[in-house]
């Protein structure tokens, strides 16, 4: 198989890959996906001949023996208006694993063909121009979506939905900025006279659409799943609790206290919001180096906790803003009172965990971006602080200093949707005022 | 003449031209200048003004390296303005009214100075060998050899006047244009596109009323554009006055469209948005009740009046008529008529840094035929050129201007990326880095540079050596310049920070031999645009327009795998 760089110095030229780009199987239909200069060649390899472009045809796919390996749906895609810019093959064949695995072999098996590299379809698409950044990182999310929620938000973000709120405030903030440039630009024109008041209002006012951005909950715990902590002191039933939830023996459970000395992660789907748990050393003074080590990792995961689980007293729990109170062997304590707000549960019996489960959700809802939501990550919010932290320094009287900061939160916006703002600035200077004499 | 060899020769004497021979004579050049006609250097053909808001800056820079504009206008200064006082000294824009006469005596005697050989005649070719200049023959046969050649022919190249409906070919009014040549540089595939400007008509100052019109004084401070200026024999200052067109100034306008050659279709050529005839300003801002008009003398000689604000390719009688609708014109005369002129320039795409045409050795271009406008942008390219021209045909060291210290570098950086789609013209608003780059400071960013350059008389070494000295000094805290150091210094730090994310996008070279044609990821307007300007380094890359992260990101990856 050649690579791509020794091909010489012409890099259009990459090699083809190919991947399942459906979800997980088993399924009802698993679309394979093949990109790049060989794709219609291999494409033809398995199904003889290939329909007309952009037509889903039936087709028999077959070994290199000529044994049948799935009757699917065959469409190709010329080159350049395809997902990735390449000439593109999808193979929708049926779901099961055994006949997507057996497709993914026969490819393998195709010269100049290779498995795609997670990602490598959209960096494709990135590559030839086929996506802006905003929009890249939206598919790349999508890519990664595990869960349907995630999904949702991930399509929005791919569908522009960023992109156009980013462009409206662009909009507002070129306008603000070519009213101050005029000014400057064109000393004794009556039609740019300046209001500065006016106009750091306005740009007090875009600010704080921003801030708010900004506040809304971020797009990582979609992708990365909100951390929940389970916390308490030794013996509480964390470890149990997390078996519980999570539906088999993750943790080891005993009656000894200090079971638990590290940290236990768990990637567990709630309902479509992908989460994190992670069971905990139960906190107590101990002379056990190891056990020391155990309770300040305790310490920290509860700090940076998204969400924390609290099996101990409700007067010890720790400051933290979303905590839920655990009443956990609730069957061993028949005696005691529960906890008001505490809710009731038992690993053993089940009891209380659909009721804890329920309340999770809803708490892991309201700490993600609603799918509708357009939400930020982490480079995008970094750009919108920095525009927002440019106007956050206008200074009254200095119609100077007050451009400077408008053209810094610009070029800050421009690096989130990837834009220049000069030209549109002399455009919007030039199409509001009749500059010039 | 025929068989002389020059190092240097200058085709036009306009501000682009005079700068050019001028800057390649102070390299130690020896330096032809080649115009229609004698005494013809140093025109204005256009307002009287020298400076403004961006312009004053590029004045200041053109000084530092002994320009001749800085010079000339502080001799010709009728009447003066800072600009922006009140707007934050990075802003500030020396402007200054200039006699006309007084102009032009006072570049003719600054060329004089210099070892220039002045020609007369009109340049009909150039010689070409190969893919390198080598002589430039005349109308009357003459060839003259050189090692390079700066072509500044301004709105020269195949000009055409329009004065209503009635076409001539004529680079200014009453003067003829450069059709041979123009013919050639299309043959060289050099001429791009045709772009238009225009000027108003001239008014006898004798039958304004100026009584009833706002006056506008000079400034009461004598300042300079010179950083090291002369002393001077103290000339009159004039007033200019404002007025404004009137709703029957437009209604007269509106009904006399049909006899405009810019809505008759006769005019080809894009104008600047920013400078727009009376005629478009009536069209595209029909809402305005008035728009200003500034009554500017032209000289102390005679008695014309420029009314800036009502450029005009109207037939006479309807300038007439509108000109008489406008408050304290009522009774005023045009002594001559206000036209467009329409002219082709060169896609500065084409041009290295240097201004040199890429693929053209030993030639070099600039001013208006560069696609900019103002005598200031054209001085300054003279400048560049000039200075460069010298350089290669003596073997110097080339002299080149960053954007991150100088207007004339935000210029040429400018053109030669993104090319003109309108005449350019220089704005504070261009220059990202305008905070550090004052009119104020003009020697200290470009002085080691001036020195570096060898294009500098002795006096004008020492003295921006004292100055530089004198920096950290308590008299220097205590200048204008020295004061807005301290106010901007807080911005001008963050703008250092900045500058290190250039710095490394700099340090990614796109090679010469790269065909962008290859690049996938590149859409085939944006592999057009690259392969015009040829970006240097990925930061020049990033500002081609319509530049999108993902074209940066493949053009990236493509010279990473080239590199590899």
């Amino acid at each position: 198989m050649r690579r791509a760089d020794e091909r010489g110095n012409d890099p259009r030229v990459s090699d083809t890959i190919f991947a399942l780009s459906s979800g997980t199987l088993p399924a009802a239909i698993a679309v394979v996906r093949i990109s790049g200069p060989e794709a219609f060649a291999a494409a033809e390899r398995l199904a003889g001949d290939l329909p007309p472009p952009r037509t889903l045809s039936l087709r028999s796919l077959r070994d290199e023996g000529g044994e049948l390996v799935d009757k699917a749906l065959v469409a190709i895609f010329p080159a350049p208006a395809t997902a990735t810019g390449e000439p593109l093959v999808e193979l929708h064949c049926h779901g099961s694993r055994a006949v997507v695995a057996r497709v993914l072999e026969v490819l393998a098996a195709v010269p100049g063909l290779r498995h795609a590299e997670p990602g490598e379809f959209t960096r494709r698409a990135l590559q030839n121009g086929r996506l802006d950044l905003t929009e890249a990182e939206g598919l790349g999310d999508l890519l990664a979506a595990e869960t349907e929620w995630q999904r949702r938000a991930a399509l929005r973000a791919a569908d522009g939905g960023l992109r156009r709120q980013v462009e409206q405030w662009r909009e507002e903030l070129v306008m603000l900025a070519a009213r101050a440039e005029a000014a400057i630009d064109y000393v004794d024109e009556e039609e740019t006279e300046l209001d500065l008041s006016e106009l750091h209002e306005a740009a007090e006012r875009l600010r704080s659409e921003w801030i708010a951005a900004l506040e809304a909950p971020r797009a990582e715990p979609l992708q990365q799943g909100l951390r929940i902590v389970l916390g308490g002191p030794t013996n509480a039933g964390k470890s149990s609790l997390l078996n519980a939830l999570v539906g088999c023996n993750r943790a080891i459970v005993t009656d000894i206290p200090g079971t638990t000395r590290d940290l236990i992660e768990v990637a567990l789907d709630l309902r479509g919001i992908k989460v994190i748990l992670v069971d905990t050393a139960g906190l107590r003074e101990s002379e056990d180096r190891v056990e020391q080590i155990g309770v300040s990792r305790s310490m920290d995961a509860l700090r940076d906790a998204d969400l924390i689980l609290w099996l101990g007293a409700p007067e010890d729990a720790p400051a933290h803003p979303e905590i839920i109170l655990v009443h956990a062997r609730a069957d061993e304590r028949a005696g005691e009172v529960v906890p008001r707000e505490a809710i009731a549960t038992s690993g053993r019996t089940g009891v209380g965990l659909d009721d804890l489960t329920d309340a999770l959700r809803r708490r892991c809802e309201a700490l993600l971006p609603a799918p509708e939501q357009t939400s930020l990550n982490r480079r995008q919010a970094e750009a919108l602080r920095e525009a927002s932290d440019a106007l956050n320094s206008l200074k009254a009287g200095d119609p100077l200093l007050t451009a400077e900061a408008l053209r810094q939160a610009m070029y800050a916006l421009d690096r989130l949707s990837g834009r220049q703002s000069t030209e549109d600035l002399l455009d919007a200077l030039f199409g509001r005022f009749c500059l010039g004499k | 003449m025929n068989g002389r060899m020059f190092d240097v020769l200058v085709i036009g004497s306009g501000h682009a031209g005079c700068e050019a021979a001028a800057a390649a004579a102070r390299r130690g050049a020896k330096v032809g200048l080649i115009s229609f006609r004698p005494n013809d250097a140093g025109q204005m053909s256009c307002n009287p003004s020298i400076g403004g808001v961006g312009k004053g800056h590029l004045v200041r820079e053109l000084d530092v390296f002994d320009g001749l504009m800085a010079r000339a206008a502080d001799r010709a200064a009728i009447h003066r303005r800072m600009l922006n006082r009140s707007k934050g000294p990075a802003v500030w824009g020396p402007r200054v009214q200039a006699d006309r006469q007084l102009f032009r005596s006072a570049i003719e005697l600054l060329l004089q100075s210099l070892p220039i050989e002045r020609i007369v005649g009109e340049v009909t070719s150039l010689r070409l060998n190969g893919n390198e200049v080598v002589a430039v023959v005349l109308g009357d046969g003459t060839i003259i050899k050189a090692r390079s050649v700066v072509v500044a022919t301004g709105t020269f190249l195949d000009a055409r006047t329009y004065l209503g409906l009635e076409c001539r070919s004529a680079g200014r009014a009453g003067e003829r244009s450069a059709i041979p040549l123009a013919a050639q540089m299309r043959e060289v595939g050099l001429a791009a596109r045709r772009l238009k400007t225009g000027t108003p008509p001239r008014l006898d100052g004798r039958t304004i009323d100026w009584a009833r019109l706002e006056e506008q004084p000079s400034d009461d401070e004598a300042w300079r554009f010179s950083a090291h200026p002369e002393h001077l024999p103290s000339v009159p200052q004039l007033r200019c006055a404002i007025t404004r067109t009137t709703i029957a100034t437009h209604d007269l306008i509106r009904k006399s469209e049909d006899q405009s050659p810019l809505y008759a279709g006769l005019i080809e050529g894009r104008g600047p948005r920013y400078c727009p005839s009376i005629e478009d300003k009536v069209r595209r801002f029909g809402d305005r009740d008035g728009h200003q008009i500034f009554l500017e003398p032209e000289s102390l000689s005679d008695h014309l009046v420029y009314p800036n604000g009502v450029s005009t390719s109207l037939p006479l009688a309807v300038q007439q008529a509108f000109i008489r609708t406008i408050p304290g014109l009522e009774r005023a005369e045009i002594v001559r008529p206000g036209y467009a002129v329409e002219y082709e320039h060169v896609d500065p795409r084409r041009l290295t840094p240097e201004l040199a045409v890429r693929d053209m050795r030993g030639l070099f271009l600039a001013g208006q035929i560069n696609g900019t406008t103002g005598y200031e942008e054209a001085a300054a390219q003279g400048l560049v050129a000039g200075l460069n021209a010298a350089a290669y045909a003596r073997t110097l060291s080339p002299v080149l201007f960053d954007r991150r210290s100088s207007y004339i570098g935000v210029m040429v950086d400018d053109l030669t990326l993104q090319g003109v789609t309108e005449p350019y013209r220089m704005m504070t608003a261009r220059a990202e880095y305008r905070l550090a780059l004052r009119a104020d400071n003009a020697v200290t960013r470009l002085g080691q540079a001036a020195i570096e350059s060898g294009a500098l008389s002795a006096e004008r070494r020492s003295a921006i050596e004292r100055h530089l000295a004198s920096r950290g000094t308590a008299a220097f805290a205590e200048s204008q310049e020295g004061q807005a150091d301290a106010l901007y210094a807080p911005y001008i730090e963050r703008q250092r920070r900045e500058w290190a994310e250039v710095e490394r996008s700099r340090q990614v070279r796109v090679p010469s031999s790269l065909s962008f044609g290859g690049i996938a990821g590149l859409s085939a307007e944006m592999v057009e645009r690259l392969t015009l300007a040829r970006p240097h380094d990925l930061d020049q890359a990033s500002r081609i327009p319509g530049m999108t992260p993902a074209g940066l990101t493949a053009l990236h990856l493509a010279v990473t795998r080239a590199a590899a």
